[in-house]
């Protein structure tokens, strides 16, 4: 069924890393993903390398869930890699027809293709352990202060949850009238793509004015229930950092002076 | 004084051209009176188009009178300072169960209103768990509104007026979109409000049926007050209705029917139960 889909890859699970704040989440993924580019040096590598593993056993998610999201950058992967030791000037190792490898080549392109698929591994850890309303309610709490900045964060993570609430409405109303419009003669299979998308338009014009009235019905709603933006309000649930988020964050600041340490001290 | 006061209550709805010049004037609510006592069940009862959802819109401030004044509690709607503590008297229920919840989770939806008023989390959590008890959906808290029937979602938007904690409810064409299965469901909840707890409870509807057991019906037809006074009164006028195109309920045109074909029963019968009755007496007197 269309209504059952679920939005963001959020993976159920019971675990330290589920329980967690999503702002510590946030937080961390940001702090791993600086680190990688801060430390450019294999033998912090495999500190981290050893700290996401821990992670990931923590969290309880399937490894293959993790490895999802590589799939999607593998081209970018490999280009990066290939330009990265074609084109990085240095000491020449071997030659190809006009193409040089270099020492410094392969070595940048080895930290390049570590970086980048730590980077989708670290925050899918992050999206496979947190709900999409977990996330957008740390992002608002989270980045609280950019509020002196004129930047409207209440209302930009009010957006986002009601986008989230609407899409598997809108996809089920897209169905609908996709049938309505197959039952008439409506061909939405054939031809090429072209064709394709112009057998979209009598089923978007639809959707769109369908939308815009259930937004002006939800506005009304919701000043019906006295809301008047992000001034004043309370929360339900507020977030509450727990002993378990104080851990992560130091068991962070104990990551990097490991990352900073491993450099040093080999220099490799 | 009563809850909620229209004094020659009348509103406009403008046809802007594409100029900006107002093309047309549409006159929706014509002049309406209306005074409603705290604790009351009142039913709104006419066509498309006969102003009742345009009179249901002025009792909360969302849309604001052209002419006349409406008093919801004493404040008037047209003083934008008193905006947020007459919402907070008065909520209301929409047609569309899908266009009025906002929470991703039921619970959250809820909790939408008392968060706006910024009640403190506590009693947020306390409000929430008695309000979905109320309607009946306590058990479903922690799921998604979009696997819900239309009915439940009704009640959850129910909940989430009733959270509020306000004195008077207006429900406009609630049951218009449900089954009948849902329509009971949401019709009951009004009901158990209005008598556990004394919510004044307006309802707008077109389905007769939903109205036999106010203790005020209200017909408007083209922006005015028709008639009103209790549900016997107003369905005895059985040919006045039909004249403006209304239905009765089947159980009171089969009375009329019968009536007018001349067995000797009661005018105004409004449930199977009472036509049984004076059905049984009628036939014990021709015996």
């Amino acid at each position: 069924m269309i209504r059952d889909i679920t939005i963001g890859q959020y993976y159920p699970a019971d675990s330290v890393i589920h329980r967690l704040d999503p702002r510590t989440k946030l937080v961390g993924t940001l702090v791993f993903i600086f680190s990688l580019f801060l430390f450019r040096s294999f033998a912090a590598y495999a500190v981290a390398t050893i700290c996401l593993a821990g992670v990931i056993r923590a969290s309880k998610v399937p490894f293959k869930f993790m490895v999802k999201g590589l799939k999607s950058i593998l081209i970018l992967l490999m280009i990066t890699v290939v330009f990265n030791m074609f084109l990085t000037p240095g000491e020449p190792l071997f030659k190809i027809w006009k193409l040089t490898i270099t020492q410094e080549g392969v070595l940048q392109a080895a930290f390049m293709a570590i970086r980048l698929t730590y980077l989708i591994i670290g925050s899918s850890v992050m999206t496979l352990t947190t709900t999409p309303n977990q996330l957008t309610d740390g992002m608002e709490k989270g980045l609280r202060p950019l509020n002196k900045l004129h930047v409207p964060v209440h209302e930009v993570a009010m957006m986002m949850s009601i986008a989230l609430r609407f899409i598997p409405i809108l996809l089920e109303e897209t169905d609908k009238i996709m049938k309505a419009q197959m039952a008439r003669g409506a061909d939405f299979e054939n031809g090429g793509l072209l064709q394709k998308a112009k057998s979209m338009v009598p089923l978007l014009v639809p959707l769109f004015i369908s939308a815009f009235r259930r937004a002006s019905d939800l506005a009304m709603a919701m000043e019906a229930r006295g809301y008047h933006g992000g001034g004043g309000r309370t929360k339900m649930k507020p977030l509450k950092y727990q002993k378990r988020d104080h851990m992560a964050y130091l068991a962070m600041m104990l990551y990097l002076l490991a990352m900073y340490a491993a450099k040093r001290i080999t220099g490799f | 004084m009563g809850i909620i006061e229209a004094k020659k209550l009348s509103h406009d709805y403008q046809k802007i051209g594409e100029d900006g010049s107002v093309e047309a004037i549409y006159r929706a609510v014509d002049g309406v009176d209306l005074d409603v006592a705290p604790g009351q069940f009142i039913a709104i009862l006419g066509h498309n188009g006969s102003g009742k959802s345009t009179l249901a819109k002025h009792l909360n401030a969302i849309l604001l009178p052209s002419e006349g004044t409406v008093f919801v509690d004493g404040m008037d709607t047209g003083d934008a300072d008193k905006l947020e503590a007459i919402r907070q008297t008065a909520g209301m229920v929409f047609q569309n169960p899908d266009n009025q919840i906002i929470g991703t989770v039921v619970d959250e939806d809820v909790a939408f209103g008392p968060e706006n008023m910024g009640v403190p989390t506590e009693e947020i959590l306390a409000r929430v768990e008695n309000s979905l008890k109320t309607v009946g959906m306590w058990e479903y808290r922690s799921h998604s509104p979009n696997r819900l029937s239309g009915g439940q979602k009704q009640r959850v938007a129910i909940a989430g007026v009733v959270a509020m904690e306000p004195k008077c409810i207006v429900l406009d064409e609630p049951t218009a979109m449900l089954d009948p299965v849902g329509r009971k469901e949401v019709i009951r909840a009004a009901q158990k409000l209005n008598r556990e707890k004394g919510i004044t409870i307006i309802l707008i509807t077109h389905y007769m049926e939903e109205v036999i057991e106010a203790d005020r019906v209200i017909v408007m037809d083209q922006g005015k007050i028709l008639m009103q006074g209790t549900p016997r009164e107003v369905f005895s006028r059985v040919d006045e209705l039909k004249e403006h195109r209304l239905d009765v309920p089947q159980v009171t045109m089969l009375a009329y029917e019968l009536r007018k074909s001349g067995l000797d029963i009661p005018e105004g019968i409004l449930t199977i139960r009472e036509l049984a009755d004076a059905l049984g007496k009628a036939g014990q007197e021709c015996r």
